[in-house]
């Protein structure tokens, strides 16, 4: 599974399918903001008009510095410095207006991200509970984390930063247009003229770029693969004597990656250089065509100093744009993923009329009989897996599911909790479909002991009080004591209150079932679903597991993954599968006499080599 | 970081012409405000002309300005000027100057720049005298004048028509105008000699008008070749930014890919100890993600760090040359901006660092939620698991709320500061030119400056707080670098004997991991002969796979020694040792490639008729065959796309493909299901038996060593019995147990029938 930060380089370039679509939904997605963000962005016009007239202003006062000082040379006066003064104190406050109207702007809209982010997560945890199990058939853990915090942190700090920042450069754009133009339309024409031209240089550029852009991307995606491959398979790699060619691989790959490195790196540091020149080509112009017209006595001298810089700033929003079109473009595509994710098809909706399966004291009123009827059931609607099940088992009955490994044998399990829909036939419990209960109230029958038990970040208490969260510690500890489980707890360094971390890696895998079996105990279900280890369990806590679930079983119905011949020989009902569908259903006798693929299967453990 | 610097030393050159280009690009860079107010000032405001040097005159400013001048410098501008009659005039002169037709004119002889700066000296404070004195001819309010000015002006009034105050002052004795010319010498000291020039070029201009001469295209003439020459600086400016650009990529690139390939080969050549150490996880992000980082540092260094001081330095110096008194402004500015910069990241920063982890809870949550989806499910705890998160979102809004708005009061506040500053520089400066001690132009030079040195300082800031990150990363990969592998090659490889096949001996073998406490495996003794089975069956933990992993020396023993055909393994070659053993490990894992190419790994010059075999041993052949591409078909990193079954037989192939003389397999046959596990160990053992192959094996399942020749069974790493099935039945209760544990009495009994 790709951790969270893995594709972050190769998406920051990506675009998304539909750009208009998505921005339209996100503008609606803000829709309860939009008092806030237009103050914010109100408060960011304000600023930046402040920030545009302050240099003109500066102007004014070593205009009069000047003329003072001239005055002063010939004797015809001195510098005013109360005038100066008075426009310097002015200019402060303005700077200062300007200063606090960016800061309210950049708080409103911190505020707005953060809440937006936070809403959007929300939403994405509800959509979870509710998406079926074939969601996520189709997608890894990976990728899901990652629209959490990759994708919902990308629209974060767009709306943090670069919504603010494009408009304040658009608004710079229009001031300083207005400028030039109430100044001189024919210079206005010049300075424009040269945006296409450093708009055809830098998109030529960011072509060429792109393609080594792509090429990088696509060597580090080997090199770190094979990096990964090689040091995961270490042992096989020494084994194998596989330095050389792995070093080999790798310097192929590694020079490859050099190139097409260096090459994107030196193309898109192009881009600045190239627009600041383009920039300079402009000035030179307007102060050229400036000075014609001056001669020409079209414009005034003054006004040409003004225009001249309003031109050296003029670059400066246009490459901003440009930029924040660049983020806009991730943002869309990483907005679209989150709506994707929360646009999904959700879960069959509950049946109106639910069948109560409590009586009026809270009582159960299901004994645990099970009925299939001809379940037809595939993962896809077009691989049909199994195709026509039926059977009977009473209440308190054993049902063994066997079959070698990947022939589905957990696929019977998640239609019974009902966590797939089935293509045709049905599953009933006491004689009432499962389609007709509550999907809580139907969980709440079974209850679950897998082989790789999850266990989560918590303490043992925390982790077994999942199975009945009412529960009381006493409960707890009597459930723990019947699944033979409380003396293990106990020495544990802190008992009940030792905390199980993230990967559950401070206790063993043996010792996790055992857990979980407790768990199931203080559940207390009507129905239980078991899976016998296989491998990596000591012999000893083998055989605590084994008593465990025995106990479990009493008087309830019970579906086990059986793998011990001695559970499968106990068994009432024996469901044999192959390639996902069941092929043979019987006991243990029947079956033998039938001498098909459950004999044979049952045969090659004793088969003399 | 300052480890690494071996890896920068290929580079030196580049980097050395990579410091050069950047001076050249920081001249350029300096340079470029002087034209750009020269084309205004001088280009737009005077007529393109830039100081008081005329190239022609006429007799009478002539005479004007020698009288003007002291004795020094009437000699300079004596010899400097030719007189030129109508009549001696040559065509083209008359045509540059058309006053010519009817007068004399001074013409300018062909000076150096030396002596034209010379001449402007010489001229400034006549010129200067001569504009005051013409001004005040014209200036008709008396209330604005001073004293000896109104003096002046008195003589002026009385003068008899016709005559000028020239005619006046040439009539004086040369003490009083000497007297004059000193008093005046004040005036233009305070003004300075470039506010003086672009004074007296405006004397220049008015002399042209009056020759005829045509001064727009002088203004032309001088705005297209000052734009050509700041084109022409930009230009430079751009080439060097190019060439660093080009460089730097190439210096960084480089050096990451020498560095990665070091840290690879290095961790290539380490022994499963080293692997443990460290973790794979961690050796693949230093490998990957640390190399990277530093890398990304590195072009900021060549293109940044090395540029801003080189630029705040040269501003500095820029600074110190002119005449303003101020440095102590821009002194002050740095440290406020520095302040604020420090204190905010102190602030800051542990919140990120918070952030971070509360992000990382996030995500754990999340994941909950996926890996536990069945469970959570199941048990109907959907409502707790909302709460978890809802806490863990809520945390991290706030925490991020705090962070996002203390950044984004950041900006806004230094360039409240910036701003300030030079308001204050124009403040403070207005008074020195009041003083005289400062000129209007070094002061708005000296803005420039000090914008670009405080932007040197706020960018050295900037990556400072960057590097230490960068310093970690480097910490990280070096810490690799210099880890010694424990499994050390042979210095005299002693070879094996041809004759002898396979023969596995320990020899009172005991073993600890490197660092840990305790010894996994107490003196081992026993022999495997070849086509033999040696099977090891043990609970959990009891250290039956560490015995396999010593053979192919994937560890060093800490005491006794392992023997294969008579050779200790410290002593044989590695390479060659490896290559006489097929090992299969626990947890299968497959290269990505084809069927092919994995079978292949183990010999590459396999038949295809060798490849078969292994697979139809492996009971591979079957899902082979099945598929669309048979051999040819793709296996994704690590064996994904196919079943953890098959993936483990087309593992157990490709040992097979080795045909070595010593079988492993380690735990390999528990993901199998019994039936192709029987299949798979019938198959085998024929082979074993034909090529009389060792075999060592270890296994969690009874039946699965059953029928094996010799079957040790561990116990908390030691021997606790051996021999065969039957045998251990009846007198290892170790064995006992486990076997009863999996398989009921009645079913040890049919085994048995």
């Amino acid at each position: 599974m790709p951790g969270p930060n893995h594709g972050r380089g190769a998406r920051s370039n990506e675009k998304a399918k539909n750009f208009k679509g998505t921005m339209l939904k996100l503008i609606q997605y803000l829709k309860p903001y939009y008092i806030q963000i237009f103050f914010s962005l109100i408060f960011a016009v304000f600023s930046t008009i402040f920030m545009v007239v302050g240099p003109k202003i500066l102007g004014t006062a070593t205009t009069a510095l000047a003329e003072g000082f001239m005055n002063k040379v010939r004797g015809v006066g001195g510098i005013d410095f109360g005038r100066i003064g008075q426009i310097l104190i002015f200019l402060v406050c303005i700077y200062c207006v300007s200063a606090l109207c960016n800061f309210i702007q950049s708080w409103l809209m911190a505020g707005v991200a953060q809440k937006v982010s936070f809403n959007l997560r929300q939403e994405m945890a509800k959509k979870i509970d509710t998406l079926p199990f074939r969601y996520f058939d189709g997608q890894t853990h990976g990728e899901v984390l990652s629209r959490f915090s990759n994708d919902v942190d990308t629209i974060q700090q767009t709306m943090n930063q670069s919504l603010s920042q494009m408009l304040t450069s658009v608004v710079q754009l229009i001031g300083f247009l207005i400028m030039m133009l109430s100044i001189s339309w024919q210079m206005t024409l010049m300075a424009l003229l040269v945006v296409p031209l450093s708009c055809l240089l830098i998109t030529n550029v960011v072509k060429h770029s792109q393609k080594y852009f792509m090429a990088q991307q696509k060597s580090l995606g080997d090199v770190n693969g094979h990096i990964e491959e090689m040091y995961t398979s270490h042992t096989v790699m020494k084994a194998f004597n596989g330095e050389e060619k792995s070093i080999r691989e790798f310097d192929a790959y590694n020079q490859q990656l050099y190139d097409s490195a260096w090459r994107s790196q030196f193309l898109s540091g192009l881009m600045q250089p190239i627009s600041a020149f383009v920039g300079n080509l402009g000035y030179v112009g307007v102060v050229i065509l400036g000075g014609y017209l001056a001669i020409n006595g079209v414009i005034e001298i003054g006004d040409i100093q003004a225009f001249i810089t309003y031109v050296r700033n003029f670059n400066q929003p246009i490459s901003q744009v440009a930029q924040t079109m660049n983020v806009l473009q991730s943002t869309a595509a990483a907005a679209e993923r989150v709506f994707e994710f929360l646009e999904e098809t959700e879960e069959v909706p509950e049946t109106e009329q639910p069948i109560e399966i409590w009586d009026a004291d809270g009582q159960s009123k299901i004994e645990g009989q099970v009925t299939f009827d001809h379940v037809r059931f595939g993962y896809q609607p077009d691989k049909i897996i199994i195709h026509d099940f039926s059977a009977n088992i009473k209440a308190g009955q054993k049902v063994a599911i066997v079959g070698p490994t990947g022939a589905g044998k957990t696929t019977m399990i998640k239609l019974l909790m009902r966590f797939y829909e089935l293509n045709g036939g049905s599953i009933a419990i006491d004689g009432i479909p499962t389609t007709s209960l509550r999907r809580a109230d139907l969980r709440s029958l079974f209850g679950m002991v897998l082989q790789d038990a999850w266990l989560f970040n918590g303490t043992v208490m925390e982790n077994l009080r999942y199975g009945r969260l009412e529960a009381t510690d006493d409960e707890v500890m009597q459930a723990a004591d019947a699944a033979y489980v409380d003396h293990f707890i106990r020495t544990l360094d802190h008992g009940y209150q030792t905390m199980i971390n993230e990967e559950s890696s401070n206790i063993s895998q043996g010792q996790k079932q055992l857990l979980t079996i407790a768990r199931a105990f203080l559940a207390d279900p009507k129905i239980l679903i078991l899976d016998e280890a296989t491998s990596s369990v000591d012999t000893r806590t083998e055989i605590l597991i084994q008593k465990g679930m025995d106990k479990l079983m009493e008087n309830r119905t019970s579906f086990i993954i059986a793998h011990r011949l001695s559970t499968i020989r106990d068994a009432d009902l024996i469901l044999v599968m192959r390639d996902g569908d069941i092929v043979e259903v019987g006991n243990h006798e029947s079956l033998m006499k039938q001498n098909g693929f459950y004999t044979q299967l049952y045969n090659s453990q004793f088969e003399e080599v | 970081m300052f480890k690494l610097r071996k890896y920068v030393r290929p580079f030196l050159g580049s980097i050395l012409v990579i410091i050069a280009l950047l001076f050249g690009q920081a001249m350029c860079e300096l340079a470029m405000p002087d034209y750009m107010s020269d084309i205004v000032n001088v280009g737009i405001n005077a007529g393109g002309i830039e100081n008081g040097v005329f190239d022609a005159l006429s007799e009478t400013r002539y005479d004007q300005l020698a009288l003007l001048m002291n004795e020094e410098e009437k000699t300079i501008f004596q010899n400097s000027y030719t007189l030129t009659t109508p009549q001696s005039a040559t065509e083209s002169e008359r045509e540059k100057y058309p006053a010519l037709a009817n007068e004399n004119v001074y013409i300018l002889n062909d000076l150096s720049s030396q002596e034209k700066e010379a001449l402007n000296q010489a001229l400034s404070q006549a010129e200067a005298m001569v504009m005051s004195l013409e001004q005040l001819t014209a200036n008709t309010d008396p209330a604005s004048l001073n004293e000896q000015q109104q003096q002046i002006l008195t003589v002026l009034e009385n003068l008899p028509e016709g005559t000028t105050i020239f005619d006046v002052l040439a009539k004086m004795p040369q003490e009083t105008l000497d007297t004059l010319r000193e008093q005046f010498a004040s005036y233009t000291e305070v003004m300075g000699q470039s506010t003086l020039d672009t004074a007296n070029a405006s004397l220049v201009k008015q002399e042209y008008q009056s020759l005829g001469m045509n001064t727009d295209h002088i203004q032309y003439r001088y705005l297209f070749e000052n734009g050509a020459k700041m084109l022409f600086v930009a230009l430079a400016s751009a080439a060097c930014a190019v060439a660093v650009g080009f460089l730097a990529s190439r210096v960084a690139a480089g050096f990451s890919r020498d560095l990665r390939r070091d840290v690879f080969g290095k961790v290539e050549s380490f022994s499963n100890a080293e692997f443990n150490q460290f973790s794979t996880n961690t050796l693949i992000t230093r490998t990957t993600n640390d190399v990277q980082q530093i890398q990304m540092v590195l072009v900021m260094i060549l293109r940044i760090v090395i540029y801003a001081p080189i630029i705040g330095i040269g501003a500095i110096i820029k600074v110190l040359q002119s005449d303003a008194n101020m440095t102590w402004i821009i002194a002050l500015v740095v440290v406020i901006i520095l302040g604020i910069m420090l204190s905010a990241f102190v602030l800051v920063l542990p919140k990120f660092r918070i952030q971070q982890k509360l992000l990382d809870k996030l995500n754990s949550v999340v994941r909950e939620f996926l890996e536990g989806m069945p469970v959570i499910r199941a048990f109907n705890n959907q409502q707790e698991e909302q709460q978890k998160f809802r806490q863990a979102n809520n945390d991290i809004m706030r925490t991020a709320l705090f962070t996002g708005r203390a950044m984004g009061s950041l900006m806004p506040l230094i360039m409240l500061v910036m701003n300030c500053s030079s308001i204050l520089i124009v403040w403070v400066g207005s008074h020195q030119i009041d003083a005289g001690s400062l000129q209007v132009g070094d002061m708005m030079a000296f803005m420039q400056y000090a914008m670009q040195i405080i932007m040197a300082f706020m960018m050295i800031t900037m990556i400072s707080i960057m590097l230490p990150r960068a310093s970690v990363a480097a910490g990280r990969i070096v810490e690799v670098l210099q880890t010694k592998p424990a499994i050390l090659e042979a210095k005299d490889p002693v070879a094996f004997d041809p004759a002898r096949k396979g023969q596995v001996s320990f020899q009172h073998v005991s073993f600890r991991y490197p660092g840990a406490e305790e010894e996994v495996l107490h003196d081992l003794s026993f022999t495997c002969e070849p086509g033999k089975t040696t099977a090891f069956i043990g609970s959990t933990g009891s250290g039956k796979s560490t015995i396999v992993n010593l053979v192919p020396r994937f560890f060093d023993v800490t005491e006794g020694k392992i023997l294969v055909d008579g050779v200790d393994l410290r002593e044989a070659d590695i390479h060659d040792l490896r290559d006489r053993i097929g090992y299969v490990p626990q947890k299968a894992s497959l290269f990505s490639g084809t069927i092919e190419s994995n079978l292949r790994y183990a010999n590459e010059d396999a038949t295809d008729e060798q490849l078969k075999e292994a697979a139809k041993i492996a009971q591979a052949l079957d899902f082979i065959e099945a598929k669309p591409d048979g051999f040819a078909s793709e296996i994704a990193q690590g064996g994904t796309n196919v079943s953890g079954g098959q993936r483990q037989r087309l593992s157990i192939a490709r040992a097979l493909v080795k045909q070595p003389e010593i079988f492993i397999f380690d735990d390999t046959f528990s993901a199998l299901d019994f039936k192709t596990d029987a299949q798979l160990r019938k198959e085998l053992n024929q082979l074993c038996e034909k090529k009389q192959s060792t075999v060592l094996l270890v296994a969690q399942r009874i039946s699965s060593i059953m029928h094996a020749d010799q079957i040790i069974v561990i116990d908390n790493g030691r021997i606790v019995g051996r021999g065969k099935h039957q045998e251990l039945l009846e007198n290892c209760d170790v064995y006992k147990e486990i076997a009863y544990s999996q398989l009921s009495k009645e079913e040890l009994e049919n085994a048995r029938s």
